[in-house]
C-alpha cells in the first residue's frame, strides 16, 4: 500500500516514512512542536483563530465546514470549562487516513490538540476513537505519556501559564458515533443518538459545555498552518479549498493507498491511471465514489476527459463531493445495483434508530434490496427505492438518513442499466416508467 | 427536575438489588480508577469500562452489569441501554477466537463473502455463531478502515489484511495450536 504525496511537498505525510516516526525524538528532529513554541511565544488564541481562517482549512471528516469559523463560534466570555474533542470515530467506509496519521504520527495529532485548546481556552482534550482502532489508543497514549513527562502535556506546558491534558477514549462499534453530537453523547456515556441542533457543540457540547469537535486530519494540518502563516497554507490550495487532502484509496486499482494531493488536483482521470497507477487485471474503469460511501456515484464517462479537478468546488461540479475522501474505484465487474445493496445494508445496520423515516426507511430499502436480488423484482421497485430516499432524506437528525439516500438515487440515476437487468425480467409493458424515462 | 434521573446519583430507594455483583482483583480496579480519573462524569467511563469487564469475564454477563452500575453510580437499566446499543459489546459468550470479516463495499469487491465463506467452511459454523468448543465465532462486521489492504479481518482486536484463503487457513491453525493471540486486551 502506498503512503506518500503526489503534486506537492508531504505536509501532513511528511513523516510517516521516517523510523521511529512515532517517537517524539523523531517529531521534534523534524520540526516538531515547533507550532506550539510559537504559539506559546507570542501568539493570542485570536491570533491562533485568525491563522487557521485565513488558512480556509475545512473539515476534512467529510462536511467540510470551515474549521476557523467553527473555532470562532465558542462564546470566549463563557464561565464554563471548554473541551477539544478530536473526532477519530473514522468509520466511513472506504476512509483510513486517520488510522495511518495515528499510527505513524501520533505526536502531530497531540500537538494539533494542544494549539485548538490554546486557541478556545481549553484545559482538557479527548480523543474519541472507533472501538476497533485498539491499537491506535496504545498508540496515542504511549505518545501522550512521552509529551508528558518532556512537559508538552498537563500543567504549564513549556513552562507557560498554558495547562491542558490529553485523553484517549474509546467507542464500541458504532458509525453513528462519527457524526459530532452523537461522539458527544456518547463520550458522556450514553447510547450514540444525535442531537438536535442547534445548540451547536460549540456552545453546549460535552456536558454542555462549550465544545469543538475535529476530524483527526482536520487537527494534525494545524501545526503546519501555523508553522507556514494561514496564507501559505491557503496558497497550497485553491480558492476555497486551502491545503492538501488525503485521500483514502481503495477497490480495483493497482495502487492502493494514503495520497496527499493539493486541493485543486488536475485530474482526477490522471490520478486514478497514472498515480494509482491504473485498474488492476487491465479492466476498465466503471465507476468512483470518491468520498467515502456516502456521496454520490461518479460513473467513468462523467471521469474520463473531463479534467475533474480534485477539491471541493471541483467534485460538486462533477457531480459528486470530497466528502471524507474516501476513494473507492469499481472496474466493470462490479454490478452497481450490488454494491448499491451493499452500502445500503450498512446504513440500515448503522442507523441509530433515533428518528423514524431514518430507522424504518433503511430497514425498508434493504427488504426492498433483497426481495430483487432474489429475482423477485418488480418493475416499479425503482421507483419504489427512489420514493423511500425521497422520505428519509433531510427528515432525520443528523444527516445518516441522507448518506443512506444519496448512493441509491446516484446510482439509479447514473447506472439504470445495472438496476433494470434485475428489474426487468418479470417487468410487464410500461410500468418501467422510471427506468425508460432515465 | 427529580435527582434521582440525574448520572452519579445513588440508586432510587427500593431498588431491586442484583442477585451478584462482579469482583475483579486490584490491579484491574486500578486500571479502572484510571478511566474514572478521566472524566468529569463518571458515567464517561462506561465503555473503556465494559470493554474491561468483557475482557475479565468474557462478555457482559449480569453480575459484570451489576458490578458497572454500582461502580459508575447509575441504574442496571442505564448499562443495558449502553451496551445494547455498541456492536462491539458482548452481551452474551462469545468464541475464544472471533474472527470479524470486514463486509463493506471495498472488502466486498476484493474478495469478502470468498473469505466469510473460507472461514466458515473451516470452521463448520456460519457468521453468527460459536462452534460448540467456544473456541471460535464468526462474524460478518461493517466496514474497519483497511480498505486500502483489503479483504481483511479483525481476530479480536488484532487486524489481518490482504487476506487470502491460504492465508486464513494458516491462522486458523495457529488459533487451534493456541500459537496465535486472540487480540483480546
Amino acid at each position: 500500500m502506498f503512503i506518500g504525496a503526489i503534486g506537492c511537498e508531504p505536509l501532513q505525510l511528511a513523516r510517516v516514512g521516517l523510523e521511529r516516526s512515532q517517537s517524539l525524538e523523531t517529531y521534534q528532529k523534524h520540526g516538531g512542536y515547533e507550532a506550539l513554541r510559537k504559539v506559546l511565544g507570542g501568539m493570542s488564541p485570536d491570533d491562533v483563530i485568525g491563522e487557521v481562517k485565513k488558512s480556509v482549512l475545512r473539515g476534512r471528516g467529510g462536511a467540510g465546514f470551515p474549521t476557523g469559523m467553527k473555532w470562532s463560534f465558542v462564546p470566549k466570555d463563557s464561565l464554563k470549562p471548554k473541551y477539544v474533542v478530536c473526532n477519530a470515530d473514522e468509520s466511513e467506509p472506504g476512509t483510513f487516513k486517520d488510522r495511518y496519521l495515528m499510527e505513524r504520527d501520533p505526536h502531530m495529532l497531540i500537538e494539533g490538540m494542544l494549539i485548538a485548546a490554546y486557541a478556545l481556552g481549553s484545559k482538557a482534550a479527548y480523543i474519541y476513537t472507533r472501538g476497533e482502532y485498539r491499537y491506535l489508543i496504545e498508540i496515542m497514549e504511549r505518545a501522550i505519556e512521552e509529551a508528558r513527562a518532556a512537559g508538552l502535556v498537563g500543567e504549564k506546558i513549556l513552562g507557560t501559564d498554558f495547562g491542558c491534558e490529553v485523553y484517549t477514549h474509546t467507542g464500541a462499534g458504532a458509525y453513528i458515533c462519527g457524526e459530532e453530537t452523537a461522539l458527544l453523547n456518547s463520550l458522556e456515556g450514553l447510547r450514540g443518538h444525535p442531537r438536535m441542533k442547534p445548540p451547536f457543540p460549540a456552545v453546549a457540547g460535552l456536558y454542555g459545555c462549550p465544545t469543538v469537535v475535529n476530524n483527526v486530519e482536520t487537527l494534525t494540518a494545524v501545526p503546519d498552518i501555523i508553522k507556514m502563516g494561514g496564507e501559505a497554507y491557503h496558497k497550497l490550495g485553491t480558492e476555497k479549498s486551502g491545503g492538501t487532502k488525503l485521500w483514502s484509496v481503495s477497490g480495483h486499482v493497482n495502487r492502493p493507498g494514503v495520497y496527499e494531493l493539493p486541493m485543486g488536483y488536475a485530474d482526477m482521470e490522471k490520478f486514478i491511471m497514472e498515480d494509482c497507477q491504473g485498474i488492476s487485471n487491465g479492466r476498465k474503469l466503471k465507476a468512483v465514489i470518491p468520498g467515502g460511501s456516502s456521496v454520490y456515484i461518479m460513473p467513468a464517462s462523467d471521469i474520463e476527459g473531463r479534467s475533474v479537478k480534485m477539491d471541493y468546488e471541483g467534485l460538486v461540479a462533477a457531480g459528486s463531493s470530497v466528502g471524507s475522501g474516501g476513494f473507492i474505484v469499481m472496474d466493470d465487474t462490479v454490478d452497481i445495483f450490488e454494491s448499491t445493496k451493499n452500502l445500503t445494508e450498512f446504513y440500515k445496520h448503522e442507523s441509530c434508530g433515533w428518528c423514524t423515516p431514518c430507522r424504518e426507511g433503511t430497514d425498508w430499502l434493504v427488504k426492498v434490496f433483497k426481495r430483487i436480488a432474489r429475482g423477485e423484482g418488480k418493475a416499479d421497485d425503482a421507483q419504489l427505492l427512489l420514493d423511500l430516499c425521497d422520505n428519509i432524506e433531510g427528515k432525520s437528525f443528523c444527516p445518516l438518513g441522507d448518506a443512506a439516500s444519496w448512493p441509491i438515487q446516484s446510482a439509479i440515476k447514473k447506472f439504470p442499466e445495472d438496476f433494470r437487468r434485475h428489474l426487468m425480467p418479470l417487468a410487464s409493458g410500461n410500468g418501467d416508467q422510471t427506468l425508460s424515462t432515465m | 427536575m427529580s435527582e434521582q434521573f440525574t448520572p452519579n446519583n445513588p440508586l432510587p430507594q427500593g431498588a431491586p438489588v442484583p442477585d451478584e455483583i462482579a469482583t475483579f482483583s486490584a490491579a484491574v480496579e486500578e486500571e479502572i480508577d484510571g478511566h474514572l480519573a478521566k472524566y468529569p462524569v463518571k458515567r464517561s467511563a462506561i465503555l473503556p469500562l465494559m470493554f474491561i469487564v468483557q475482557r475479565e469475564r468474557g462478555y457482559l454477563d449480569k453480575p459484570g452489569v451489576a458490578y458497572l452500575a454500582d461502580r459508575l453510580g447509575v441504574r442496571i437499566t442505564d448499562i443495558w441501554e449502553v451496551a445494547t446499543f455498541y456492536s462491539m459489546i458482548n452481551t452474551e459468550p462469545v468464541g475464544k477466537y472471533h474472527l470479524q470479516v470486514c463486509r463493506t463495499l471495498s472488502c466486498k469487491i476484493l474478495g469478502a463473502d470468498k473469505i466469510t465463506g473460507h472461514c466458515a467452511r473451516r470452521l463448520g459454523i456460519r457468521p453468527g455463531e460459536t462452534s460448540a468448543d467456544g473456541q471460535f465465532s464468526l462474524s460478518e462486521v461493517e466496514c474497519l478502515g483497511s480498505c486500502g489492504t483489503a479483504p481483511m479481518m479483525q481476530i479480536g482486536f488484532d487486524y489481518y489484511e490482504n487476506l487470502t484463503t491460504e492465508r486464513v487457513d494458516e491462522l486458523i491453525e495457529k488459533c487451534r495450536g493456541g500459537q496465535l493471540s486472540n487480540g483480546v486486551r
